[in-house]
C-alpha cells in the first residue's frame, strides 16, 4: 500500500483494496457465530457494535468454550488491547476536543491504522477515517451474508477462506518491514515472542506481549527510525 | 436479556473505551522522541504478533503446513510487486490446491 498517498481519496482506495478480505472475513464470522447458535441478528449487531474482527472471533470462541461472560469479555478485551497503543499513536493527529477525538479514535482498525501510518509515528487522519468508513458496511454486510447462508466449516476449509486474514496481515507487515532495518528486527523479535507466548498464555495476551518488541525503539535517538 | 447479548454489549463498551482512551487522554500533545520511536515500531511488532498467533493458534494447535505454504506465496508475490488483492487470492488458491492433494 503506497503510504505516500494521502487524504480521503487515498483512504477510500485502501478501504476498497481491503474490502474483499474484509467482506470474506465478515462472512466467516457470520457463519461461525450462526453455527454456534447466535441466530442472525446477534452476529450482525456484534459486527456493528464491536466492529473488530479479532475481538469478535475471540468472544465467540471463548463463549463457545463455556467459560462464561466474564472470561469471554476479558479475552476480547485482551485481543483489543492493541488498540490502546495504536490509539495513543494516532492521538496527536486527530482533531477537536476530548469527546470528538474519542469518537475519531473509533476509526482505528488494523488495516486503516497500518495504511494511515506515514512513518516516524505520524498518521494521516483523513485516510484513516475514510478507509474505515468504506470497510464498515462490507464488514457488517459480510456478517449478514455469512449468518444467512451459513457455509460449513468444511467449505471454509476447502476454499481456504481461513487464509484471507493471515495473508492480508502479512502483506501489511511486509509494508512496515520495508520502512527500516529496525522495523525488520522488531518484527522478527515480535514473531519470536508471540511464538513462545502462545504456548503458555491465551492468544490475546500473546499478541499484546509481542508488542513489547517495539521497546527496541528506545535504543534509537530522535528520528532514527525510517 | 440473554448472556449472549450482555457479552456483546460489554465487549462493545470495552472496545469503545480502549479506542477512545488514547485520543481522549493523550490528545494533541506531541510525545517525547523516545516514546514516539517506540510507537512507530508498534505497527511491525503487533502485525507480526497477529500473523504468528493466527497461524499457530492457542498452544500451536492450529499450525497447518498448507497455511504456511499459502503465506509464503502471499509474501513472495508481494515482494515481486504483485497487487495486494492478487497476493491474497494467490495465497488462498495455493492453500486450497494443496488441501485437494
Amino acid at each position: 500500500m503506497a503510504t505516500t498517498e494521502i487524504g480521503y481519496a487515498a483512504g477510500v482506495r485502501v478501504g476498497l483494496a481491503v474490502g474483499v478480505p474484509t467482506f470474506v472475513m465478515g462472512v466467516t464470522f457470520g457463519a461461525m457465530a450462526h453455527s454456534l447458535g447466535w441466530g442472525t441478528l446477534a452476529p450482525v449487531a456484534c459486527s456493528l457494535l464491536v466492529f473488530s474482527g479479532s475481538a469478535q472471533f475471540a468472544l465467540a470462541t471463548s463463549l463457545a468454550g463455556g467459560g462464561g461472560v466474564a472470561l469471554a469479555v476479558g479475552a476480547a478485551a485482551m485481543v483489543n488491547a492493541r488498540f490502546l497503543p495504536m490509539g495513543v499513536a494516532v492521538a496527536s493527529d486527530l482533531k477537536g476536543g476530548r469527546l470528538r477525538r474519542a469518537f475519531e479514535g473509533q476509526a482505528v482498525v488494523d488495516a486503516s491504522w497500518a495504511a494511515a501510518h506515514q512513518g516516524n509515528g505520524r498518521y494521516d487522519r483523513e485516510k484513516l477515517i475514510s478507509a474505515t468508513l468504506v470497510q464498515a458496511p462490507l464488514w457488517i454486510g459480510g456478517t449478514l451474508v455469512g449468518a444467512l447462508t451459513a457455509p460449513s466449516d468444511e467449505i471454509i476449509h476447502r476454499f481456504a477462506l481461513d487464509m484471507v486474514f493471515p495473508a492480508f496481515f502479512l502483506l501489511l507487515l511486509i509494508d512496515e518491514m520495508r520502512e527500516s532495518v529496525q522495523a525488520r528486527w522488531v518484527a522478527a523479535f515480535a514473531a519470536a515472542l508471540a511464538a513462545t507466548l502462545t504456548l503458555v498464555v491465551p492468544v490475546g495476551l500473546a499478541i499484546v506481549g509481542s508488542g513489547a518488541a517495539a521497546l527496541l525503539g528506545l535504543r534509537a535517538g530522535p528520528g532514527a527510525p525510517r | 436479556m440473554s448472556t449472549l447479548w450482555i457479552a456483546i454489549l460489554l465487549v462493545a463498551l470495552v472496545s469503545f473505551a480502549i479506542k477512545a482512551a488514547g485520543p481522549a487522554l493523550v490528545g494533541g500533545r506531541r510525545l517525547p522522541p523516545r516514546a514516539a520511536g517506540v510507537i512507530a515500531l508498534l505497527a511491525p511488532a503487533l502485525l507480526a504478533g497477529l500473523v504468528l498467533t493466527d497461524f499457530a493458534g492457542p498452544g500451536w494447535t492450529k499450525a497447518d503446513w498448507t497455511v504456511a505454504a499459502g503465506l509464503s506465496v502471499a509474501g513472495i508475490s508481494y515482494l515481486l510487486r504483485a497487487p495486494m488483492l492478487v497476493c491474497v487470492a494467490l495465497a488462498a488458491l495455493a492453500t486450497a490446491l494443496l488441501r485437494l492433494l
